[in-house]
C-alpha cells in the first residue's frame, strides 16, 4: 500500500508555463513520461487511465502538431476528447472569450488545452472556470509543453543535462518555444546560447540569463544540441531582416556545418521551413532528431495528462 | 504497533524453490511458458524463481515486468497519482503459458488490472496467478493457482513482504497499526 505514495509530490493544477514550476517538479515529469513513451509501442497502444475524464482542446491559433500530439496522448489515455477551433465556432458570431469557456465548461468538463495568440490567455481561464488548464501556447509567453518534450529528447542523447550547452537560433523575439526551453533548461542546470540576427533578439536579451551571440559559425562550434526555431515567413514583410536567402545563409544550418562540427545534435520544434533555418539534407541527416521529438511529444503530454489530473482532483 | 515475522529468509528461500517446480510441471515445452512480475516487489520474487529455473533447468525462459498503474480501478480514491513504474515484456504474448507473480492476494483488484494490461499486450494462452502471501478478504472472485502462504488477517493489518534489494533483508511481516511511522 505505501508504494502508491508517489516518490514526488506533485501539487499543480494547471499547466501554464514552466516558470510555476520547480527543478524537482521538471525532473519528475521528465521520468514519469520514459514509461508513458513505452504504451506507445504495446501492440494496443492505449491504457484506460483517463477513461473518466472529459478535455477540450480550445485552440484559437492553427497548430498541426501540438493540437495532434495532444489529441493523440488524450485518446492513448481513454479520456473523451471534444476540439474547438475558431474558425467553425461562434466567435465569428462575436461570442467573448469568457463566456465561450464557461458556456464549455457548462458541459462537464475536467480539463481544458488551450492555444491563443495573446500571451495570459491560460491564466485568465483559470479564473473563469474551475477545470484544470494546459498552455498549449499563448502569444510569444511561454509553450512548456514544448520545452518538456525538448528536454526529454535531450535527456534520451544525454541523461543529464547539468552543464550541457544548448544553442537556440533563429528568431528569439517572437519565439514562445526560446522562452519555455530558456526557464527549464536554466532550472535543470543547463548553459544556453541564443543566437540570430540583432533585429530578432528581444531588447534587454541579455537579461535573460543566457549566452548571446551573432555568429552561427561560433554557436555551431561551442554545442552539443543546435535548436533552429521556425522563421514565421511573415517577419519578412516586418522588414526585420533582408531575405530568407540572406537570412539562410547567415544564420541556416548546413551541409559543411556538420562535417566541420561534428559533435552537435539537431532539434527543431517545427515546422520545418526547408532552405530557411536549415538546409532540407540537414534536417533529413542522421544528426537530427526532430521526429523524435515529435513522438517523445506524445508521451510527455500523456505524462502531463496524467499528473494534472491527479492535481485537480484534490 | 506490533509486528510478526511470518517468513523467514530461510522459508522465503525453500518456496521460490517449490514455485520454480510449480511453474515447470504442466509443461514439456518450456518455451511456451513466462514469468512475469508486478512491479514492485513481486517482481523480484519473480526474478529470484526465475534464477532458479535458469540455473538448474531452462535458461532463456521468457521473463517481463508489469506495471499495473494505468489500469488500476482505485487510484481515484487516493489522494495522489501514484508513481507510473516500468514495464518491459520484451517477448510476443501470443499463445504463451504466462504466471503472473505478485507480493501480497488481498482484495484481488491489482490482479484484475494486471489481466487487462496484459491483454493490451497479445492474446496469451493462458494466465495463472502465484502470490507469496494469500492474505484473504477478496472482493472480486479472484484465487491464486500458486500460494506461498495463506494468513488469515484483519482489514487494519498490512502484510509487508521485504526484499533485500530494497529493504536490506528477505522476510514477510504481518503489522498491527501500520500507520504509526516507527515501523517504515
Amino acid at each position: 500500500m505505501n508504494e502508491l505514495k508517489p516518490t514526488h509530490e506533485f501539487k499543480h493544477k494547471h499547466l501554464l508555463g514552466l516558470a510555476d514550476y520547480s527543478e524537482a517538479d521538471i525532473r519528475y515529469i521528465l521520468d514519469q513520461a520514459k514509461y508513458f513513451r513505452e504504451i506507445l509501442d504495446r501492440p494496443v497502444p492505449k491504457v484506460p487511465t483517463l477513461r473518466d475524464k472529459t478535455i477540450v482542446n480550445l485552440f484559437y491559433e492553427s497548430s498541426t502538431r501540438t493540437r495532434l500530439s495532444f489529441e493523440m496522448a488524450q485518446k492513448r489515455m481513454g479520456a473523451d476528447v471534444v476540439n474547438f477551433s475558431r474558425s467553425a465556432s461562434s466567435t465569428k458570431k462575436g461570442e467573448s472569450l469568457k463566456d465561450t469557456i464557461r458556456n464549455i465548461e457548462s458541459m462537464k468538463i475536467d480539463m481544458v488545452v488551450t492555444r491563443h495568440e495573446s500571451p495570459g490567455v491560460p491564466h485568465f481561464l483559470t479564473r473563469c472556470v474551475n477545470a484544470a488548464i494546459i498552455n498549449a501556447g499563448d502569444g510569444a509567453h511561454e509553450h512548456p509543453t514544448q520545452a518538456l518534450l525538448d528536454m526529454f529528447t535531450m535527456q534520451q542523447l544525454f541523461d543529464e543535462l547539468k552543464g550541457k550547452k544548448i544553442a537556440i537560433i533563429g528568431d528569439i523575439s517572437h519565439s514562445r518555444v526560446v522562452r519555455s526551453n530558456l526557464i527549464g533548461l536554466k532550472k535543470l542546470g543547463a548553459e544556453v546560447t541564443l543566437c540570430g540576427p540583432k533585429t530578432l533578439m528581444p531588447l534587454f536579451v541579455e537579461d535573460l540569463g543566457a549566452n548571446i551571440s551573432y555568429n552561427l559559425d561560433e554557436t555551431l562550434a561551442w554545442c552539443d544540441i543546435a535548436m533552429a526555431l521556425r522563421i514565421q515567413l511573415e517577419r519578412q514583410d516586418a522588414g526585420l531582416f533582408p531575405s530568407l536567402r540572406e537570412y539562410h545563409d547567415k544564420f541556416g544550418i548546413k551541409m559543411p556545418h556538420l562535417e566541420k562540427y561534428p559533435q552537435f545534435t539537431i532539434m527543431h520544434p517545427g515546422p520545418i521551413n526547408r532552405g530557411v533555418e536549415m538546409e532540407s539534407e540537414v534536417a533529413d541527416s542522421d544528426r537530427a532528431v526532430i521526429l523524435d521529438q515529435v513522438t517523445n511529444g506524445v508521451a510527455v503530454r500523456m505524462a502531463i495528462l496524467y499528473l494534472i489530473a491527479g492535481g485537480s482532483r484534490v | 504497533m506490533e509486528k510478526a515475522k511470518i517468513l523467514s529468509a530461510k522459508d522465503l528461500n525453500r518456496t521460490y524453490l517449490r514455485f520454480a517446480h510449480q511453474f515447470l510441471e504442466p509443461h514439456d515445452d518450456y518455451s511456451q511458458l513466462a514469468v512475469i512480475g508486478m512491479q514492485t516487489r513481486g517482481v523480484y520474487i519473480a526474478k529470484r524463481v526465475l534464477n532458479i529455473i535458469q540455473k538448474d533447468f531452462y535458461e532463456s525462459l521468457n521473463f517481463g515486468v508489469l506495471d499495473v498503474t494505468f489500469y488500476r480501478d482505485d487510484f481515484r480514491t487516493k489522494l495522489k497519482m501514484p508513481d507510473v513504474k516500468v514495464t518491459e515484456i520484451p517477448f510476443d504474448l501470443y499463445g504463451k503459458d504466462i504466471v503472473l507473480v505478485d507480493d501480497v492476494l488481498y482484495t484481488g483488484r491489482t490482479v484484475r488490472s494486471a489481466m487487462d494490461a496484459l491483454m493490451a499486450f497479445g492474446r496469451p494462452r493462458s494466465i495463472k496467478f502465484c502470490c507469496m502471501v494469500d492474505r484473504g478478504h477478496r472482493e472480486l472472485p479472484i484465487a491464486a493457482d500458486y500460494i506461498g502462504t495463506r494468513v488469515p488477517t484483519h482489514r487494519d493489518e498490512e502484510v509487508r513482504v521485504r526484499v533485500q534489494e530494497l529493504d536490506g533483508e528477505d522476510a514477510v511481516y504481518v503489522v498491527n497499526n501500520p500507520d504509526n511511522p516507527t515501523f517504515a
